[in-house]
């Protein structure tokens, strides 16, 4: 663990002295303090952040885990030279990343709303259901990267793969649940629609949002059968089983592959 | 006789006359309500009569009694004390006048004063304790047949209904506050009930926790203004079958609707506030069968629906301030003529949704939050078109189970592909010359 603890170390020193990570923090940094300038609520802010957060964690954490991967291949080839375990090597990259990602969006957008933002509770509490949100995605876009990037040498279909990675969580996936519910609407969509929600991480985050705001009010029917599902305790269970499998499955997978790939 | 949709275009110059000329007779028309209602106001009680005492320790100790002993045109001053009174009839032209603390129960299972005489005051009193039947609707004030009746200024809580007035013209109820027990909606009455009346003025009053704010059937010519309607557990303000009334300068919060306006014309809805009526069936003016209106001025905040319009012919709906609604407007298709100009769309979830291809109504010089076009021969006007119903809202409409996609990148994207080359949403649904700020 100590190992662990020091590449991850080593890492986000390394991070923090990149260009990378000035411009993460930057990029939410002045989107929120924009959003402020234009919409002075803290409440609505805090939604359009969380709009924001929902396309671009996915795609900063894939394409900056995958570049900062290929970028020190040197360093990992080197570093598998020491008598270290090859688990301890990937843990430690993972955490390093994802620390420097996450304190990056943290800053970004805390700086602006500290400043800015109001400190009524629940617009505090907005904010940091929006930063929980965003640590649990950037958690699984940073896996499946390195699942992606530890599978492909190729630095080119690396960053494809990722790409379609994203496309297919962000719009393809969301393409494909409008297409089966307007080609099945004489049956009764609203579980089938539920498990689908459950199924892919961005759109899981994206109901969460929806059903805890006013929102939910002008669902309807379907909305009130999510707002049941998910204000019961067994609801946030699943939703928090959901978001975990899908950082679990790709880092013990990834974990495979790096033991077994030969560098 | 309706135009048929195909010939819109090219008889647009007439509908505009028919429509100058109705908004003309609309002015007309509020214009001789203002006066009739400043005559009934004018027409002087006769004030010739004795000033009686009812006090809980003297001779004349219930109100029963001091109606006994009075003559017409008497007044009648109750003082402070608890009084109770059994569908009391108040038979002879009288002024009932509470002093500060006079209170007045409900005697029985029955209401507490019924009016059957003209010329009646009630005012200054605090009437409580009507209890609810399921076979007959108590009130705390019934008016029978009567006309110049005054009701003001009285407390009126825990009434099954608060102000009931049957087949009664030319009456003034002002400034009553009326608080019900904000039960469940079938044991709930309505606070100002008005049902086959004529120049009935209700101004100012306050009506809560009741089923209906103020309920409105076969009335003609009365004006409903400045009254605050909340927390009704139906709607602010109904109105069936009542023609050529308006209603304006009222405020209507949190009602699980906020005003139904159902077959019904010439209705002028002005400078009124429909706020928070949010739910899963909300909203906050439903215009059901409505022909020759007027809707100005008016603002709707923070209503899953803002306005659902269906069945309406010829109404004008402009100059209103739709925010932060879930659906600003719902037309349906089966509405013709209307239109809808110079309003202000910011920051709704959906500006406008229907339910067809079709469209009979015009949009002209709106604002919508949403556009995004420019202005180049900087005449306030942007240059191209705004198409106010997204791809999205149609889908919506169709498959309601989609809304849970709402807020997904998809949606954007679709949205912006389809305000880009529109094949699917309304054609004529448009508004050619939105405004580049806000109107208001």
């Amino acid at each position: 663990m100590t190992i662990v603890r020091q590449i991850s170390g080593f890492v986000i020193r390394d991070i923090l002295r990149s260009r990378w990570s000035i411009a993460n923090t930057m990029f939410f940094a002045i989107a929120t303090a924009g959003l402020f300038y234009l919409q002075a609520d803290s409440a609505r802010v805090a939604v359009s952040i969380s709009s924001l957060s929902l396309v671009f964690i996915p795609l900063i954490s894939l394409i900056y885990t995958a570049m900062y991967y290929y970028n020190s291949r040197d360093f990992i080839e080197l570093i598998l030279t020491q008598p270290i375990g090859r688990r301890s090597v990937f843990l430690g990259l993972l955490l390093g990343i994802l620390i420097s990602l996450v304190a990056g969006f943290i800053t970004g957008i805390g700086i602006p709303y500290v400043i800015l933002g109001s400190s009524d509770w629940t617009d505090i509490s907005a904010v940091i259901a929006v930063i929980v949100i965003a640590i649990a995605l950037s958690s699984i876009f940073a896996a499946l990267a390195l699942v992606a990037a530890t599978r492909c040498d190729d630095r080119g279909k690396g960053l494809a793969v990722i790409l379609g990675m994203w496309l297919v969580a962000a719009v393809l996936y969301d393409g494909l649940v409008l297409a089966a519910a307007t080609a099945l609407a004489e049956y009764p969509m609203e579980t089938p629609l539920l498990i689908a929600s459950l199924a892919n991480p961005v759109d899981l985050s994206r109901v969460l949002f929806l059903v805890h705001s006013d929102m939910a009010a002008l669902m309807g029917y379907t909305g009130a059968v999510f707002i049941r599902f998910f204000d019961q305790p067994i609801g946030l269970v699943v939703a928090t089983v959901s978001l975990l499998a899908w950082f679990a499955a790709p880092v013990w997978y990834g974990l495979r592959r790096f033991n077994l790939k030969d560098f | 006789m309706l135009p048929m949709p195909g010939m819109l275009g090219g008889e647009s110059m007439r509908l505009r006359m028919t429509m100058a000329r109705e908004i003309a007779s609309v002015r007309l028309f509020a214009a001789v309500t203002c006066l009739l209602t400043a005559l009934v106001l004018m027409v002087p009680s006769p004030a010739k009569g004795r000033t009686l005492w009812v006090h809980p320790d003297s001779t004349l100790a219930t109100i029963s009694q001091g109606i006994g002993a009075a003559q017409s045109h008497d007044t009648l001053v109750i003082s402070v004390g608890t009084y109770s009174a059994d569908s009391l009839i108040i038979g002879i032209p009288l002024t009932l006048s509470g002093q500060p603390g006079a209170i007045v129960r409900a005697g029985g299972k029955r209401g507490i004063f019924v009016v059957t005489a003209p010329h009646v005051t009630i005012r200054n009193l605090h009437l409580t304790g009507v209890q609810a039947s399921f076979t007959a609707e108590h009130a705390a004030i019934l008016l029978e047949g009567v006309s110049h009746v005054t009701i003001e200024d009285n407390i009126i809580d825990n009434c099954f209904f608060g102000i009931y007035a049957a087949n009664s013209f030319a009456c003034t109820i002002s400034r009553n506050q009326v608080i019900g027990r904000q039960d469940r909606l079938t044991t709930a009455g309505n606070g100002i009930h008005l049902w086959y009346c004529r120049d009935i003025a209700v101004i100012g009053n306050s009506v809560s926790s009741h089923r209906d704010g103020i309920y409105m059937e076969f009335v003609r010519s009365s004006v409903v203004d400045r009254n605050q309607c909340r927390d009704n557990l139906r709607y602010g303000l109904h109105y069936m079958f009542s023609d050529s009334s308006q209603y304006a300068g009222n405020f209507f919060c949190r009602n699980a609707a906020g005003v139904a306006v159902m077959y019904t014309s010439n209705v002028l809805m002005q400078d009124n506030v429909f706020d928070q009526s949010w739910g899963g069936a909300s909203y906050g003016l439903l215009l059901k069968d409505i022909r020759d209106s007027r809707v100005v001025g008016n603002k709707f905040t923070s209503n899953s629906i803002g306005v659902h319009i269906e069945g309406s012919d010829r109404i004008v709906l402009a100059h209103n301030l739709f925010k932060d609604n879930g659906w600003a407007m719902r037309l349906m298709a089966n509405c013709l003529d209307n239109s809808i100009r110079e309003n202000d769309f910011i920051d709704n979830s959906f500006a406008v949704a229907t339910n067809s291809r079709q469209n009979h109504s015009s949009f002209d010089g709106n604002y919508w939050s949403d556009y995004r076009g420019f202005d180049l021969d900087r005449d306030g006007y942007g240059d191209t078109p705004f198409r106010p119903v997204s791809l999205f809202s149609l889908l919506v409409e169709s498959h309601p189970p989609t809304l849970v996609l709402l807020r997904s990148l998809l949606v954007n994207v679709l949205d912006l592909a389809e305000r880009t080359i529109p094949t699917l949403t309304p054609e004529t649904l448009v508004d050619t010359r939105p405004s580049m700020g806000p109107n208001l």
